[in-house]
């Protein structure tokens, strides 16, 4: 056991609202005839698609590779055919887009070829390599891709692997599900973490309301052998927060400036691990996830569904009331509403709430900040909120960042306190949006001015080159002449008085040679300028969305069949093509 | 759903309900007072109500702010019934509107409205009703027994006769407060008199203070006590105050017990436990940072302490307070707690 527990600050008691789903076990949703895989499912690059319309795809085979290291492959959740790669309606609050696989599902569930591996017989690079394309992410929201933090840092000695069952968000029991129902296999997963970070201890932190999640996790740890501890933190959100936690559990407070592993110390949530047990030892990627179904429904529950589903297949599983008027993904503090329930389940969505009048009243009207400085006793990152909330208004962005708005996590504990009802995460989201945005603006000023001194510092080296060049070739002219001039001497005086062949004629000959040279020189130098012109400029076919790049497609195909002679007629009708290209 | 920003949860708590709180907390004390020192302070508390209302409908009104919802929020209320049992109970009524007037108009609304004010809106009524008619404010209605009275309804009639205007003021209906009463006769006593010696005189001073307002004193504390049991307020503000004005109250008297009071008589006297409780923790022209609550209490304490003890006027927990808003941001801006994760850096 820990001798002590460490408390974090602030944080706030909202009520749980868990019992309802609790009733009945894991269920498992039917999988849907059609499914909508977006491509970009974790933090990091977008996956590129592996497979193009009309193909059959098995049940967990890739369709989404990784891009680059940080990014993480998805899977086709069902076997069946592919029917179109197109823009689809996200899980994410704006609404907007996203690249998405269509996939018809054949009806038989059929798993492509599973590959079970023994992580203790890997390279530890050769699991992480698995992981990634297994599509391993952090299953607790935030999805981060979980082979990405499977390293330790190299200056640190990693002390404490923390497994995060803490599930704090009010509604939620996701997790709390998982843990009754697999502590095997989530205690299994976490012994490949411990594997790679070789931490001195592994802490699962459960949250103590969740007695049954506790002793699962137990059983588990003490049937398999392990040495890990079960702990159970005190109810008070966020304590599920990875930071929260893991102060709470060994006291390390991680800054924003801080990633984790420099403190040694790293967290995975219980559903990560236990995803990631799943892949190595059974082959199987992730394709499905735990959800609760909650709220204004007929029957919450727990279901383990296929990612893809459209999410107006999964919440007609709970049958939602008829007075419900919206659904939240994600918990009521940190969660967001949706904009469409045509939008697919991804392996993001831990929770879904369907909301009424009465569950989600509406907020009373916004009134004067009091300076009361409730929010900033309820911060569990001990910081000002209502300066924030000040300066953010003001728009004064550098007195935001002074008074650390990076180190929000926007849990909402502030909102939740405020006696005056201000909105304060939003006001911080868009405070931090718009620095981002200024940075950005700021990086690509820099770029365009680092440019522009680049192309001025090639010109005037061109230009001394060229100086250089045409000094060297006049030198090598009056060299010529004169040693023509010489030759004509020495001929001269060969063939004295004797009026043979005059040495103008050799003057005249290599003249018309320097010449072409130059204007050789010239022309290569006025192409060479047009082709660095046409990389520099910013061409408006960069960024455009798959209809576009279509659209563009097909035009270009239809000209490449348009017959050539077009050209001719151009010409006809520009009788001087280069003064005018000159022009341009 | 019509919103989009989490979280979807709040708690049930507004500033309707903490600015209800706080005269929750202040009803205690508005008892004791009305039975010990007559009915009148009521009648000045339903005076300043409605003016503070009629000047923050008015200037609601004129800055086009939803009426309904400011009105409701009950700052102006709160705001009146400081001034109220801060001002002499027996000052004429007119004396009150123009002090609601000037806190609410003037203090309030012309620095932005609620949240906004740099200045506690009760202390600035009270600092500039006391420069402008000390005579006035000076006139505090003697702790009469109810014996010395025909009865309790006579001397209802009498302090409505004084507050409306309709008797002429005499000097037998009113008389200094016990801290001025102090401080005169040490004053004119030259020497001669000590503190212990005035004191004693019963008709006037009861077990640690004043006659009667000891108790409204003890009624203060116990009201704040239960701000700060529903964590409305923090410990830090009152807490540094009480200990500021008691330390240097305690060391003065130390040295020479006959010309300084003791430290309980001072706790007890005066506006030092409506100022601990209910002035210096207002959030608005208050410190944020719990260290700067701290040093504001503690810095009010002791200036309030000098300027009623060396200083002109009777009592100087306005004048302190009103000195230490002028401090808050400075003192704010040099208390910023170190956030999570950063605390060894500072």
């Amino acid at each position: 056991m820990l001798k002590q527990l460490f408390n974090f600050k602030g944080g706030v008691k909202p009520a749980t609202n868990k019992a309802s789903s609790q009733q009945a076990p894991i269920g498992i949703a039917p999988v849907p005839g059609r499914l909508v895989v977006p491509l970009h499912q974790s933090i990091g690059g977008t996956p590129h698609p592996l497979v193009a319309v009309g193909d059959t795809v098995g049940k967990g085979q890739r369709i989404g590779g990784a891009d680059q290291w940080l990014s993480a492959a998805v899977h086709a959740p069902t076997s069946g055919t592919v029917t179109a790669i197109e823009e689809h309606v996200a899980a994410h609050p704006s609404g907007l887009p996203t690249l998405s696989v269509i996939i018809a599902a054949d009806g038989r569930d059929e798993w492509s070829e599973r590959q079970p591996v023994d992580t203790t017989q890997l390279a530890p690079e050769r699991v992480r390599e698995i992981l990634r394309d297994a599509g391993v992410v952090g299953l607790g929201g935030a999805v981060f891709p979980s082979h990405a933090k499977l390293s330790a840092a190299k200056a640190v000695a990693m002390d404490e692997l923390i497994i995060n069952g803490a599930e704090c968000e009010p509604y939620m029991t996701c997790d709390d599900f998982l843990m009754r129902e697999r502590a095997d296999d989530i205690v299994r997963g976490a012994r490949v973490f411990r594997d790679l970070l070789e931490p001195k201890r592994v802490l699962i932190g459960i949250e103590d309301n969740k007695p049954e999640a506790i002793a699962a996790m137990r059983a588990a740890v003490e049937k398999l052998g392990e040495d890990f501890t079960v702990v159970g933190v005190p109810t008070r959100y966020p304590a599920g927060g990875a930071k929260q936690l893991i102060r709470a559990l060994t006291g390390k407070e991680v800054p924003a400036s801080k990633r984790s592993p420099e403190m040694g110390v790293q967290c995975f949530n219980v559903a990560t691990a236990y995803s990631a047990w799943r892949a190595l030892a059974h082959g199987e990627a992730v394709i499905s996830r735990i959800v609760t179904l909650t709220g204004n429904v007929e029957q919450p529950r727990n279901w383990e569904a296929r990612i893809g589903t459209p999410l107006a297949d999964f919440v007609a599983l709970g049958t939602p009331k008829p007075d419900t008027n919206g659904y939240l993904m994600g918990g009521p503090m940190m969660g967001f509403e949706l904009p469409s329930l045509a939008a697919p389940l991804v392996k993001a969505t831990n929770c879904i709430i369907a909301g009424s009048a009465t569950l989600f009243p509406p907020p009373p009207p916004e009134m004067p900040c009091i300076r009361c400085a409730a929010c900033a006793e309820a911060c569990p990152h001990e910081l000002q909120p209502f300066e924030l909330y000040w300066f953010a208004r003001a728009r004064n962005f550098g007195k935001t960042q002074e008074y650390q708005i990076f180190d929000c996590i926007e849990c909402g504990c502030c909102s939740y306190v405020c006696p005056s009802h201000i909105p304060l995460v939003h006001y911080f989201r868009f405070a931090k949006s718009e620095i981002w945005s200024r940075e950005r603006e700021k990086k690509q000023a820099e770029a365009a001015k680092s440019r522009f001194e680049l192309r001025n510092e090639r010109d005037e080296r061109e230009q001394a080159e060229k100086a250089a060049r045409l000094a060297k070739a006049a030198a090598a002219k009056a060299d010529e002449k004169k040693a023509l001039a010489d030759q004509a001497a020495r001929v001269a005086a060969v063939a004295a008085a004797a009026a043979s062949a005059p040495p103008a004629d050799a003057e005249a000959s290599a003249v018309p040679d320097a010449q072409a040279g130059k204007q050789a020189l010239i022309a290569a130098a006025i192409e060479r300028a047009r082709i660095q012109r046409e990389a520099v400029q910013a061409k408006n076919t960069d960024g455009l969305n798959v209809a576009q790049r279509k659209e563009i497609a097909t035009i270009e195909a239809r000209r490449a069949l348009l017959p050539t002679p077009s050209t001719a007629a151009d010409a006809e009708n520009a009788p001087t093509p280069s003064s005018q290209r000159e022009e341009r | 759903m019509d919103f989009t920003t989490p979280p979807y949860l709040t708690q049930n708590v507004s500033v309707r309900r903490v600015m209800l709180q706080v005269l929750a907390a202040l009803v205690p004390a508005i008892a004791v007072y009305a039975w010990l020192l007559g009915p009148i302070i009521l009648v000045q508390i339903g005076i300043a109500s409605i003016a503070c209302l009629l000047a923050e409908a008015a200037m609601l009104a004129l800055l086009k702010k939803p009426l309904g919802l400011f009105l409701g929020d009950g700052s102006a209320i709160v705001t009146a019934w400081l001034i109220a049992l801060s001002f002499p109970p027996l000052a004429p009524w007119w004396l009150i509107v123009v002090a609601s007037l000037f806190a609410i108009v003037v203090a309030k609304h012309l620095y932005g409205g609620l949240g906004q004010n740099p200045f506690n809106p009760a202390m600035i009524a009270f600092a500039v009703c006391i420069v402008s008619f000390p005579a006035l404010m000076a006139q505090w209605p003697p702790v009469a027994p109810i014996e010395l009275h025909a009865s309790y309804a006579d001397r209802i009639g009498e302090q409505l006769a004084l507050v409306l205007g309709s008797a002429p003021r005499i000097d037998a209906m009113s008389g200094a407060t016990p801290l001025d009463a102090l401080k005169t006769a040490l004053k004119l006593g030259a020497g001669q008199v000590t503190v212990a010696a005035t004191l004693a005189d019963a008709r006037s001073f009861g077990y640690v203070a004043g006659k009667g307002w000891e108790w409204v004193a003890a009624s203060y504390l116990l009201g704040g006590l239960w701000l700060w049991q529903r964590k409305i307020i923090s410990w830090h503000a009152p807490g540094g105050f009480i200990a500021g004005l008691a330390l240097l109250a305690g060391a003065l008297w130390l040295i020479d017990p006959t010309r300084f009071a003791n430290p309980l008589f001072h706790l007890f006297s005066g506006g030092t436990m409506l100022g601990a409780f209910f002035i210096v923790t207002d959030p608005v022209s208050g410190c944020t940072t719990p260290r700067g609550k701290l040093i504001f209490g503690v810095a009010a304490g002791v200036l309030a302490y000098l300027i009623r003890v060396f200083g002109g006027y009777p009592d100087g927990v306005a004048f302190a307070v009103l000195l230490l808003n002028i401090c808050v941001p400075l003192i704010d801006l040099y208390t910023q707690p170190p956030i999570f994760g950063m605390k060894s850096k500072r």
